[in-house]
């Protein structure tokens, strides 16, 4: 029996627990004194409770002890203090989005859901067990399923969640089976100690087929090609709000959870050289063919929102390059790229949220948006020229950072093909991003069309995040200090 | 005080976007752009010659090592006038603009910051940054305020001034893109991964990854410099324009590319100029190959502009061939052809805007046509002989006739490749007789054209005083530049034997 302290757990899971009370109480008071009040109050007043959360685990955070419980079921770093604050901070953004949406009458448990999933990703950071990681992963995905299908009036809506949960259940059945390979292989469960185990020259067969089962599982959570399919039709479907979730925080929590594994519980399989079997291989062909797919499909988009979809295909592909470089400097990247990035589809999917309203779907409906909306306008322009990595905005550091972390990774200039097709597909990826943009700003709408009215909370959050984009870009060095590059 | 340049035009940027009225913008940015000219006279008045002008240096990401470095030596100091003296031209080119007047200023003067910003970053990815931003004023000036091609009309019309911003900016940022990747590899390499221009000419990069990342930054800035067979953007690209930007674009932007070409590329990894050892169709190094496909775009420049219809469209096929003259002189690596690609970058930029002036503004925007054949029977040197004048003699300027800048400019690129690459040379001056012919036929057709006697003369509007102003600006230049070419010659010599550049006077292959 491994000694166990609870006061211990108590402590290093504080922040969690403050979340996930505050999901509760905001459910229980939607249900009961908030039961006959108009939505919009009720939408008000759950914000309020979830920020407060939030808030209170962001604090909680700025003091919370570090540690690690035995079995590696909590490893706290200050790297996981930051990235779960990051998430905290999304979360909050995305909460006081969904304060604009009309799609449901379920206010409670929409929030209450959003904050659940903000719990299970700041478990699935601080974690380098395998049984915890897929069971924070699971719990991450299945509100996010409930998330994507809760516009129950809407029939894409539905078919979204559906597609979504079916890929889904599939890839966790890869990832169960790659996660039992290793545990099997190595007769541990913990990232270390797995890592620890494969010490040997050679590498067994059976680990290879364990990494490609994980990387199949991760390529299904971080939609990287050819694991991709269900994202555009989630993305398409999901309520606006849902889907700048699963692009965002998601995406961070992925991400970093994905780097976790392979670079702490497969070292030693992580061979230096493309050419040698190992997980780096595998990772670099799903980061080329991602990259060539989601930018060359983003062309022949029509619809904005599965443009953006496959827009984040082609990050993914960017952002496995700094797993694939694993550096020390080029995983800083990774997480400086993944929460810029986050920042900027948040507050694109904002923008369109702004637009619902309006039916706006379509690329030409867009047309003639300066004119009617020349607020939301700008913030678009901010935040697609920030994914098309254009200076000074946070996106092209971001870039900058990961191409060239890479191509220092020893030995120098080893990853350089991956980052020649990298940067040649992020010039094909303006394309796409100044097609929305001329119909925003260069084409002429309906001549009568009205303003497009956006209310209070959602206009100033999309400020605030556009203000982010636009001082991350320029002042990068208060982002890197806080994710701890010296 | 030089850095007020930039931030002074985001201001007036802001500014102008947010002035109620439309007269307000115009005065605004006029203001924004004078006040940036007068800051670089000012710095020239105090300058003393052969100095590097620190502006700013601050940390400014110091985890990467990347400072946020200003300083000025004599090459910068000509390109920051020329563009003062561009942007106040593009303005008073711009007057008559009513469509959305208040952005079109905004984006124009966001464009002009980025500009400064190149000339003056001392660090690499400081240059990188501020070239990046001018890449998307550009594609919105296009793109909203261009003018339709001569053989458009109607529906078709928009959808090809997109298609020409489209392929500006796809151009600019493919280019861009290439720099990017040479810039991380630099810095993947760099001692202490400083990207500091003095720290990089001190640092010493391997041969063979000189070898191949020279051409791939050189390449990159060459797109903007309009080089052979990358060069395509131009000419839909000016033409397109409205007449400000192609002013810009050809006066000022393709200096950009030229200027990312010496300052980075070649100051940077002289090493990628030297021999490869071995022959390839004839070639031996990628000096070889650059001053090849330079000569071809003389050649081809002129001899397409000498086929055009589209009036604009004949003076962006001359931008190509004159800026080829540049390119040349920076490969023929010696100091009198490299003296004379500094001065024609800014010889061409003052005379292409003075073309473009007459051909958007003066003739276009009042006879709403560029079409060679339907502008002949005009005969418009009897409507607006103040426009024939100014084209005369811009015209004289840009084949070369000694008392312009472009005379002083060419003769020195064609020394210096006399010396070192004389099998080129004839082709060049096959280039310049080339020149000569189209821009005589641009003249006769344009203004001197045969009118019938039973046409009666177009009533068109007189020629305003703000466009007057700009001419005379603009004329002053080459003027003063070719009859007295030390004034900046003193600012660019000196440059270019100072330290910075050792490794290509010295390291450089002989």
């Amino acid at each position: 029996m491994i000694p166990f302290s609870y006061a211990a757990l108590l402590s290093l899971t504080l922040p969690e627990i403050t979340v996930a009370v505050a999901g509760f109480l905001l459910l229980t008071l939607d249900l009961t004194v908030l039961r006959k009040s108009a939505v919009q109050v009720r939408f008000g007043a759950g914000a309020l409770i979830a920020c407060a959360g939030c808030l209170g685990a962001i604090l909680l955070l700025h003091h919370a002890p570090l540690g690690t419980l035995p079995e590696s079921m909590l490893v706290v770093t200050p790297l996981t203090h930051t990235v779960q604050i990051a998430l905290l901070a999304l979360a909050i953004l995305t909460v006081l989005f969904s304060t604009a949406s009309r799609i449901t009458g379920h206010v409670g448990e929409y929030l209450a859901l959003i904050l659940f999933a903000t719990v299970a990703m700041m478990f699935l950071v601080a974690t380098q067990n395998l049984l915890l990681i897929f069971v924070a992963l699971e719990f991450l995905s299945l509100s996010l399923y409930v998330l994507t299908g809760f516009d129950k009036r809407s029939r894409p809506s539905a078919e979204a969640a559906l597609k979504y949960f079916l890929f889904g259940g599939m890839s966790a059945g890869f990832l169960l089976f790659g996660m039992s390979l290793l545990y099997g292989l190595s007769g541990s469960i913990e990232l270390p100690r797995i890592a620890a185990a494969f010490g040997g020259p050679t590498l067994d067969p059976l680990l290879l087929i364990a990494i490609v089962m994980v990387a199949i599982g991760f390529g299904f959570k971080v939609a990287a090609a050819p694991f991709h399919l269900w994202a555009p039709d989630a993305y398409q479907g999901a309520p606006t709000v849902s889907a700048g979730f699963i692009a965002s925080s998601s995406k961070v929590a992925s991400f970093f959870i994905f780097a976790q594994v392979v670079t702490v519980g497969m070292t030693v399989a992580g061979a230096q050289r493309v050419g040698t079997p190992g997980w780096v291989p595998v990772l670099a062909i799903l980061a080329a063919v991602s990259m060539v797919v989601g930018n060359l499909a983003a062309i022949a988009q029509t619809s904005v929102r599965r443009l953006l979809a496959y827009s984040a295909i082609g990050h993914a592909g960017y952002m496995l390059v700094g797993i694939v470089a694993h550096t020390s400097w080029s995983l800083t990247a990774l997480i400086y790229y993944v929460i810029t990035y986050a920042l900027a589809a948040l507050g694109a999917f904002g923008v369109l949220g702004a637009l619902e309203a309006e039916g706006i779907d379509k690329l030409s409906d867009l047309a003639g948006l300066y004119r009617r909306a020349p607020g939301l306008s700008f913030c678009l322009l901010i935040f697609l020229l920030s994914l098309a990595g254009i200076p000074p905005l946070a996106g092209f550091f971001g870039k900058f950072y990961i191409f060239a972390s890479a191509l220092a990774a020893e030995p120098q200039l080893r990853l350089v093909w991956l980052v020649l097709l990298a940067v040649a597909m992020s010039a094909v990826s303006l394309y796409y991003y100044l097609r929305v943009l001329k119909q925003v700003y260069v084409a002429d709408g309906p001549k009568d069309a009205p303003a497009i009215r956006v209310g209070l909370v959602p206009r100033v959050t999309l400020w605030v995040v556009a203000g982010l984009v636009v001082l991350l870009g320029c002042a990068p060095g208060l982002l890197l200090r806080w994710i701890g590059v010296q | 005080m030089l850095a007020w340049t930039i931030y002074l035009s985001f201001l007036g940027a802001l500014a102008c976007r947010l002035s109620p009225t439309k007269a307000m913008a115009r005065v605004l940015a006029l203001v924004t752009a004078l006040a940036g000219f007068a800051l670089s006279l000012i710095t020239l008045a105090r300058w003393t010659p052969g100095e590097l002008l620190t502006v700013t240096q601050v940390a400014w990401i110091p985890q990467l090592g990347l400072s946020y470095h200003l300083a000025a030596d004599g090459i910068s100091l000509t390109l920051l006038l020329l563009t003062g003296i561009a942007a106040m031209a593009g303005i008073l080119f711009s007057w008559n603009i009513e469509h959305r007047t208040q952005e079109f200023f905004a984006f124009y003067l966001v464009l002009i910051a980025g500009v400064y910003g190149v000339f003056l970053s001392f660090d690499l990815f400081l240059l990188f940054v501020f070239y990046e931003i001018a890449i998307i004023p550009k594609y919105f000036l296009i793109a909203i305020w261009g003018s339709k091609p001569h053989d458009a009309h109607g529906e078709n019309a928009g959808a090809l001034r997109e298609y020409a911003a489209m392929k500006l900016a796809l151009y600019s940022f493919a280019g861009s893109a290439l720099v990017l990747a040479g810039m991380a590899a630099v810095w993947a390499l760099a001692p202490n991964h400083n990207l500091s221009f003095e720290a990089l000419t001190q640092a010493s990069f391997p041969a063979h990854f000189q070898m191949w990342v020279f051409p791939l930054v050189f390449l990159g800035f060459a797109v903007l410099a309009g080089m052979w067979p990358f060069h395509t953007w131009a000419p839909t690209g000016h033409a397109a324009a409205p007449t400000a930007a192609s002013m810009l674009l050809a006066g000022v932007v393709m200096k950009l590319g030229a200027y990312g070409c010496l300052r980075v590329a070649m100051m940077l990894l002289p090493g990628g100029l030297a021999p490869w050892g071995f022959h390839v169709l004839g070639f031996g190094s990628w000096r070889g190959v650059f001053a090849v496909l330079a000569v071809i775009g003389i050649v081809y420049g002129a001899s397409v502009a000498l086929v055009q219809r589209d009036f604009k469209y004949v003076i962006g096929y001359s931008s190509v061939s004159h800026m080829g003259f540049v390119l040349l002189g920076l490969m023929t690596l010696s100091l009198i052809g490299l003296d004379g690609a500094v001065l024609q970058m800014f010889s061409h930029g003052v005379i292409a805007g003075l073309l473009f002036a007459v051909a958007g503004r003066m003739v276009y925007d009042r006879t709403h046509t560029r079409d060679l054949g339907e502008l002949s029977p005009m005969r418009l040197v009897e409507v607006i002989p103040f426009a024939a004048l100014v084209f005369v003699l811009a015209g004289m300027a840009s084949i070369g006739l000694p008392g312009f800048s472009g005379f002083i400019a060419e003769f020195q690129v064609l020394v210096g490749a006399w010396r070192s690459l004389p099998e080129l040379v004839p082709v060049a001056g096959v280039g310049i007789l080339v020149g000569i012919a189209f821009t005589w036929r641009a003249l006769t057709k344009v203004f001197y054209g045969d009118a019938p006697d039973d046409v009666p003369k177009p009533a068109l509007p007189p020629i305003t005083l703000p466009e007057k102003l700009g001419s005379l600006l603009l004329l002053a230049m080459t003027l003063i530049v070719g009859l007295y070419p030390r004034i900046l010659m003193d600012l660019i010599q000196p440059a270019l034997q100072s330290p910075l550049f050792n490794g290509l006077r010295l390291g450089g292959p002989r």
